[in-house]
């Protein structure tokens, strides 16, 4: 389980994250929605250890995660970033297997190729793509490429920042059912970093919204429509009449 | 604030900014030295920083020196005449290229190849969020990135600089032999009997040096640069110049440490 408490980061005078507390059970997926600048990605890199927090605290599974021993702890996560941020200078099966190629749980490298093409797989790519580098791939394939290596060590909580930017609503909804099968089949925790409601719908289990630093309504996904909240309502219904200011 | 104050806070300020900016570089020197030593290592990335920095420098490396030393030449053969002292083109050749014009062209040539190319390669991870695709893998960047490429530069750095002096003296060889009138024979003798080893050590020192300071500057820039093309171009360009200049401030204290004393 993720929880974080009274969470506060600024940037100079900008204050991103005023307060922030959210739990994130364990097995569940969290998917936290919110305008641009809001902290949504401030928040997901604070957990991971990315930015440090100004104040307030980040446990996971009781143990504060800036006390945490750094290996160990990472060793639990993966992570889809927004680009695909995926190495240049390495073929594709490498970027899957660059945890299984180093460190703790290095393997042989015939082995780790053999697990990356099966991820890739898993993600519906054809082995054609392991030796093939980051630039001769599309958009959609190369968040794919990102997905199989966030899976590729088989983590317990997997991190998704904004994982349809920039792809067509096609390729997003192929993107969506992946990650709400990849979730569901390996039981992991889930974080996702979205504007996108279409994702919201197929991903989450539980649903925040972030406004003004802090979270401003958090629940499941069955009541995010009747919720009430009219920060919700005009976000869902991407109004640009309601308490979000339009020009921020 | 009075009026009057406004330069000096502005000279205050300034000289605060670059004494930090000094304390930032040495930390990270520091730093990139302590990681070469500490495992993990990671040899693939020291053999493609390798053959990088060192093999593909090569080109460059003989291009600069070999036109360098030529021009060594005819300078000295020029100038000597005007004092019936023609016959030291040999020696001096020699031991201007590699005291002097061997290792600090290297330097700048390196400068100019390899700390661009790191600091525009790692500031493009920065911008692109793999550098914290790095540390969500469990890999630390400066483990990964920096100490490869600043081990690779001080160990192939000084076999650049000594195949440039070779190439350089070969240039003066060349031009002294067929256009100056030498003798081939006694030209490379009165070169090499001119040659001690400190004038050898310190080339090879400066080359050390001088690859450090060209990776450090390259990685540093290239670890703190701003966002977005314009933070890229930024970090590169303060990377060459940075380099360039304690490239030429190292030698003057290097020349002193070795020469004068």
């Amino acid at each position: 389980m993720i929880e974080l408490t009274n969470v506060h980061k600024s940037f100079g005078p900008k204050k991103v994250l005023a307060g922030v507390n959210l739990t994130i059970p364990r097995g569940e997926s969290m998917v936290v929605i919110g305008g641009s600048g809001t902290g949504k990605s401030v928040l997901l890199k604070c957990i991971l250890g990315l930015m440090t927090q100004d104040s307030g605290t980040i446990t996971l599974d009781g143990e504060d995660t800036l006390k945490a021993e750094r290996d160990a702890f990472l060793a639990r996560f993966g992570m889809l970033f927004q680009g695909g941020a995926l190495f240049d200078s390495l073929p594709v099966w490498q970027n899957v297997a660059f945890r299984l190629l180093r460190g703790s749980l290095a393997r042989p490298w015939p082995e780790a190729r053999e697990i990356a093409v099966e991820k890739l797989r898993r993600v519906g790519l054809t082995a054609d793509v392991a030796d093939l580098f980051p630039a001769e791939l599309s958009g959609g394939m190369q968040k794919r490429v990102g997905l199989a290596r966030a899976i590729a060590a088989e983590p317990e909580i997997i991190f998704f920042d904004e994982p349809t930017t920039g792809l067509d609503p096609i390729m997003s909804g192929v993107i969506n059912d992946l990650i709400r099968e990849i979730v569901v089949e390996m039981g992991a925790t889930a974080m996702t970093i979205t504007h996108d409601m279409s994702s919201v719908r197929v991903i989450a289990d539980k649903v925040a919204m972030i406004h003004g630093g802090k979270v401003q309504w958090t629940g499941p996904v069955s009541e995010m429509d009747a919720s009430g909240d009219p920060y919700l309502t005009q976000f869902i219904s991407g109004s640009a009449e309601g308490p979000i200011e339009a020009v921020r | 604030m009075k009026p009057l104050t406004y330069p000096l806070a502005t000279l205050g300020r300034a000289t605060l900014g670059f004494l930090a900016m000094v304390g930032r570089v040495a930390i990270f020197a520091g730093q990139s030295l302590s990681h070469i030593v500490r495992p993990p290592y990671y040899p693939r990335e020291f053999l493609n920083a390798l053959l990088n920095i060192g093999y593909f420098s090569l080109p460059v490396v003989g291009l600069t020196a070999i036109f360098t030393g030529a021009a060594l030449a005819l300078q000295i053969y020029s100038g000597g005449q005007r004092f019936s002292a023609e016959a030291v083109v040999p020696q001096i050749v020699a031991i201007g290229m590699v005291r002097e014009l061997g290792p600090v062209l290297v330097g700048l040539m390196i400068a100019a190849r390899v700390t661009s190319s790191i600091a525009a390669e790692i500031a493009t991870m920065k911008v692109t969020e793999q550098i914290d695709a790095l540390v969500t893998l469990s890999t630390h960047p400066m483990k990964y990135l920096t100490a490869p490429r600043v081990l690779a530069a001080i160990l192939v750095v000084p076999a650049l600089v000594g195949i440039g002096d070779i190439i350089g003296i070969m240039g003066g060889y060349i031009v002294g032999t067929k256009q100056l009138g030498f003798a081939p024979g006694a030209y490379l003798t009165n070169t090499w009997n001119f040659l001690e080893t400190a004038d050898i050590v310190s080339s090879l020192v400066k080359g050390a040096v001088f690859g450090f300071i060209a990776a450090v500057m390259g990685c540093y820039h290239g670890m703190n640069s701003g966002r977005g093309a314009q933070g890229v171009g930024r970090a590169t360009k303060t990377s060459v110049e940075a380099a360039a200049i304690m490239i030429l401030a190292a030698n003057f204290l290097l020349t002193s440490f070795f020469f004068t004393s």
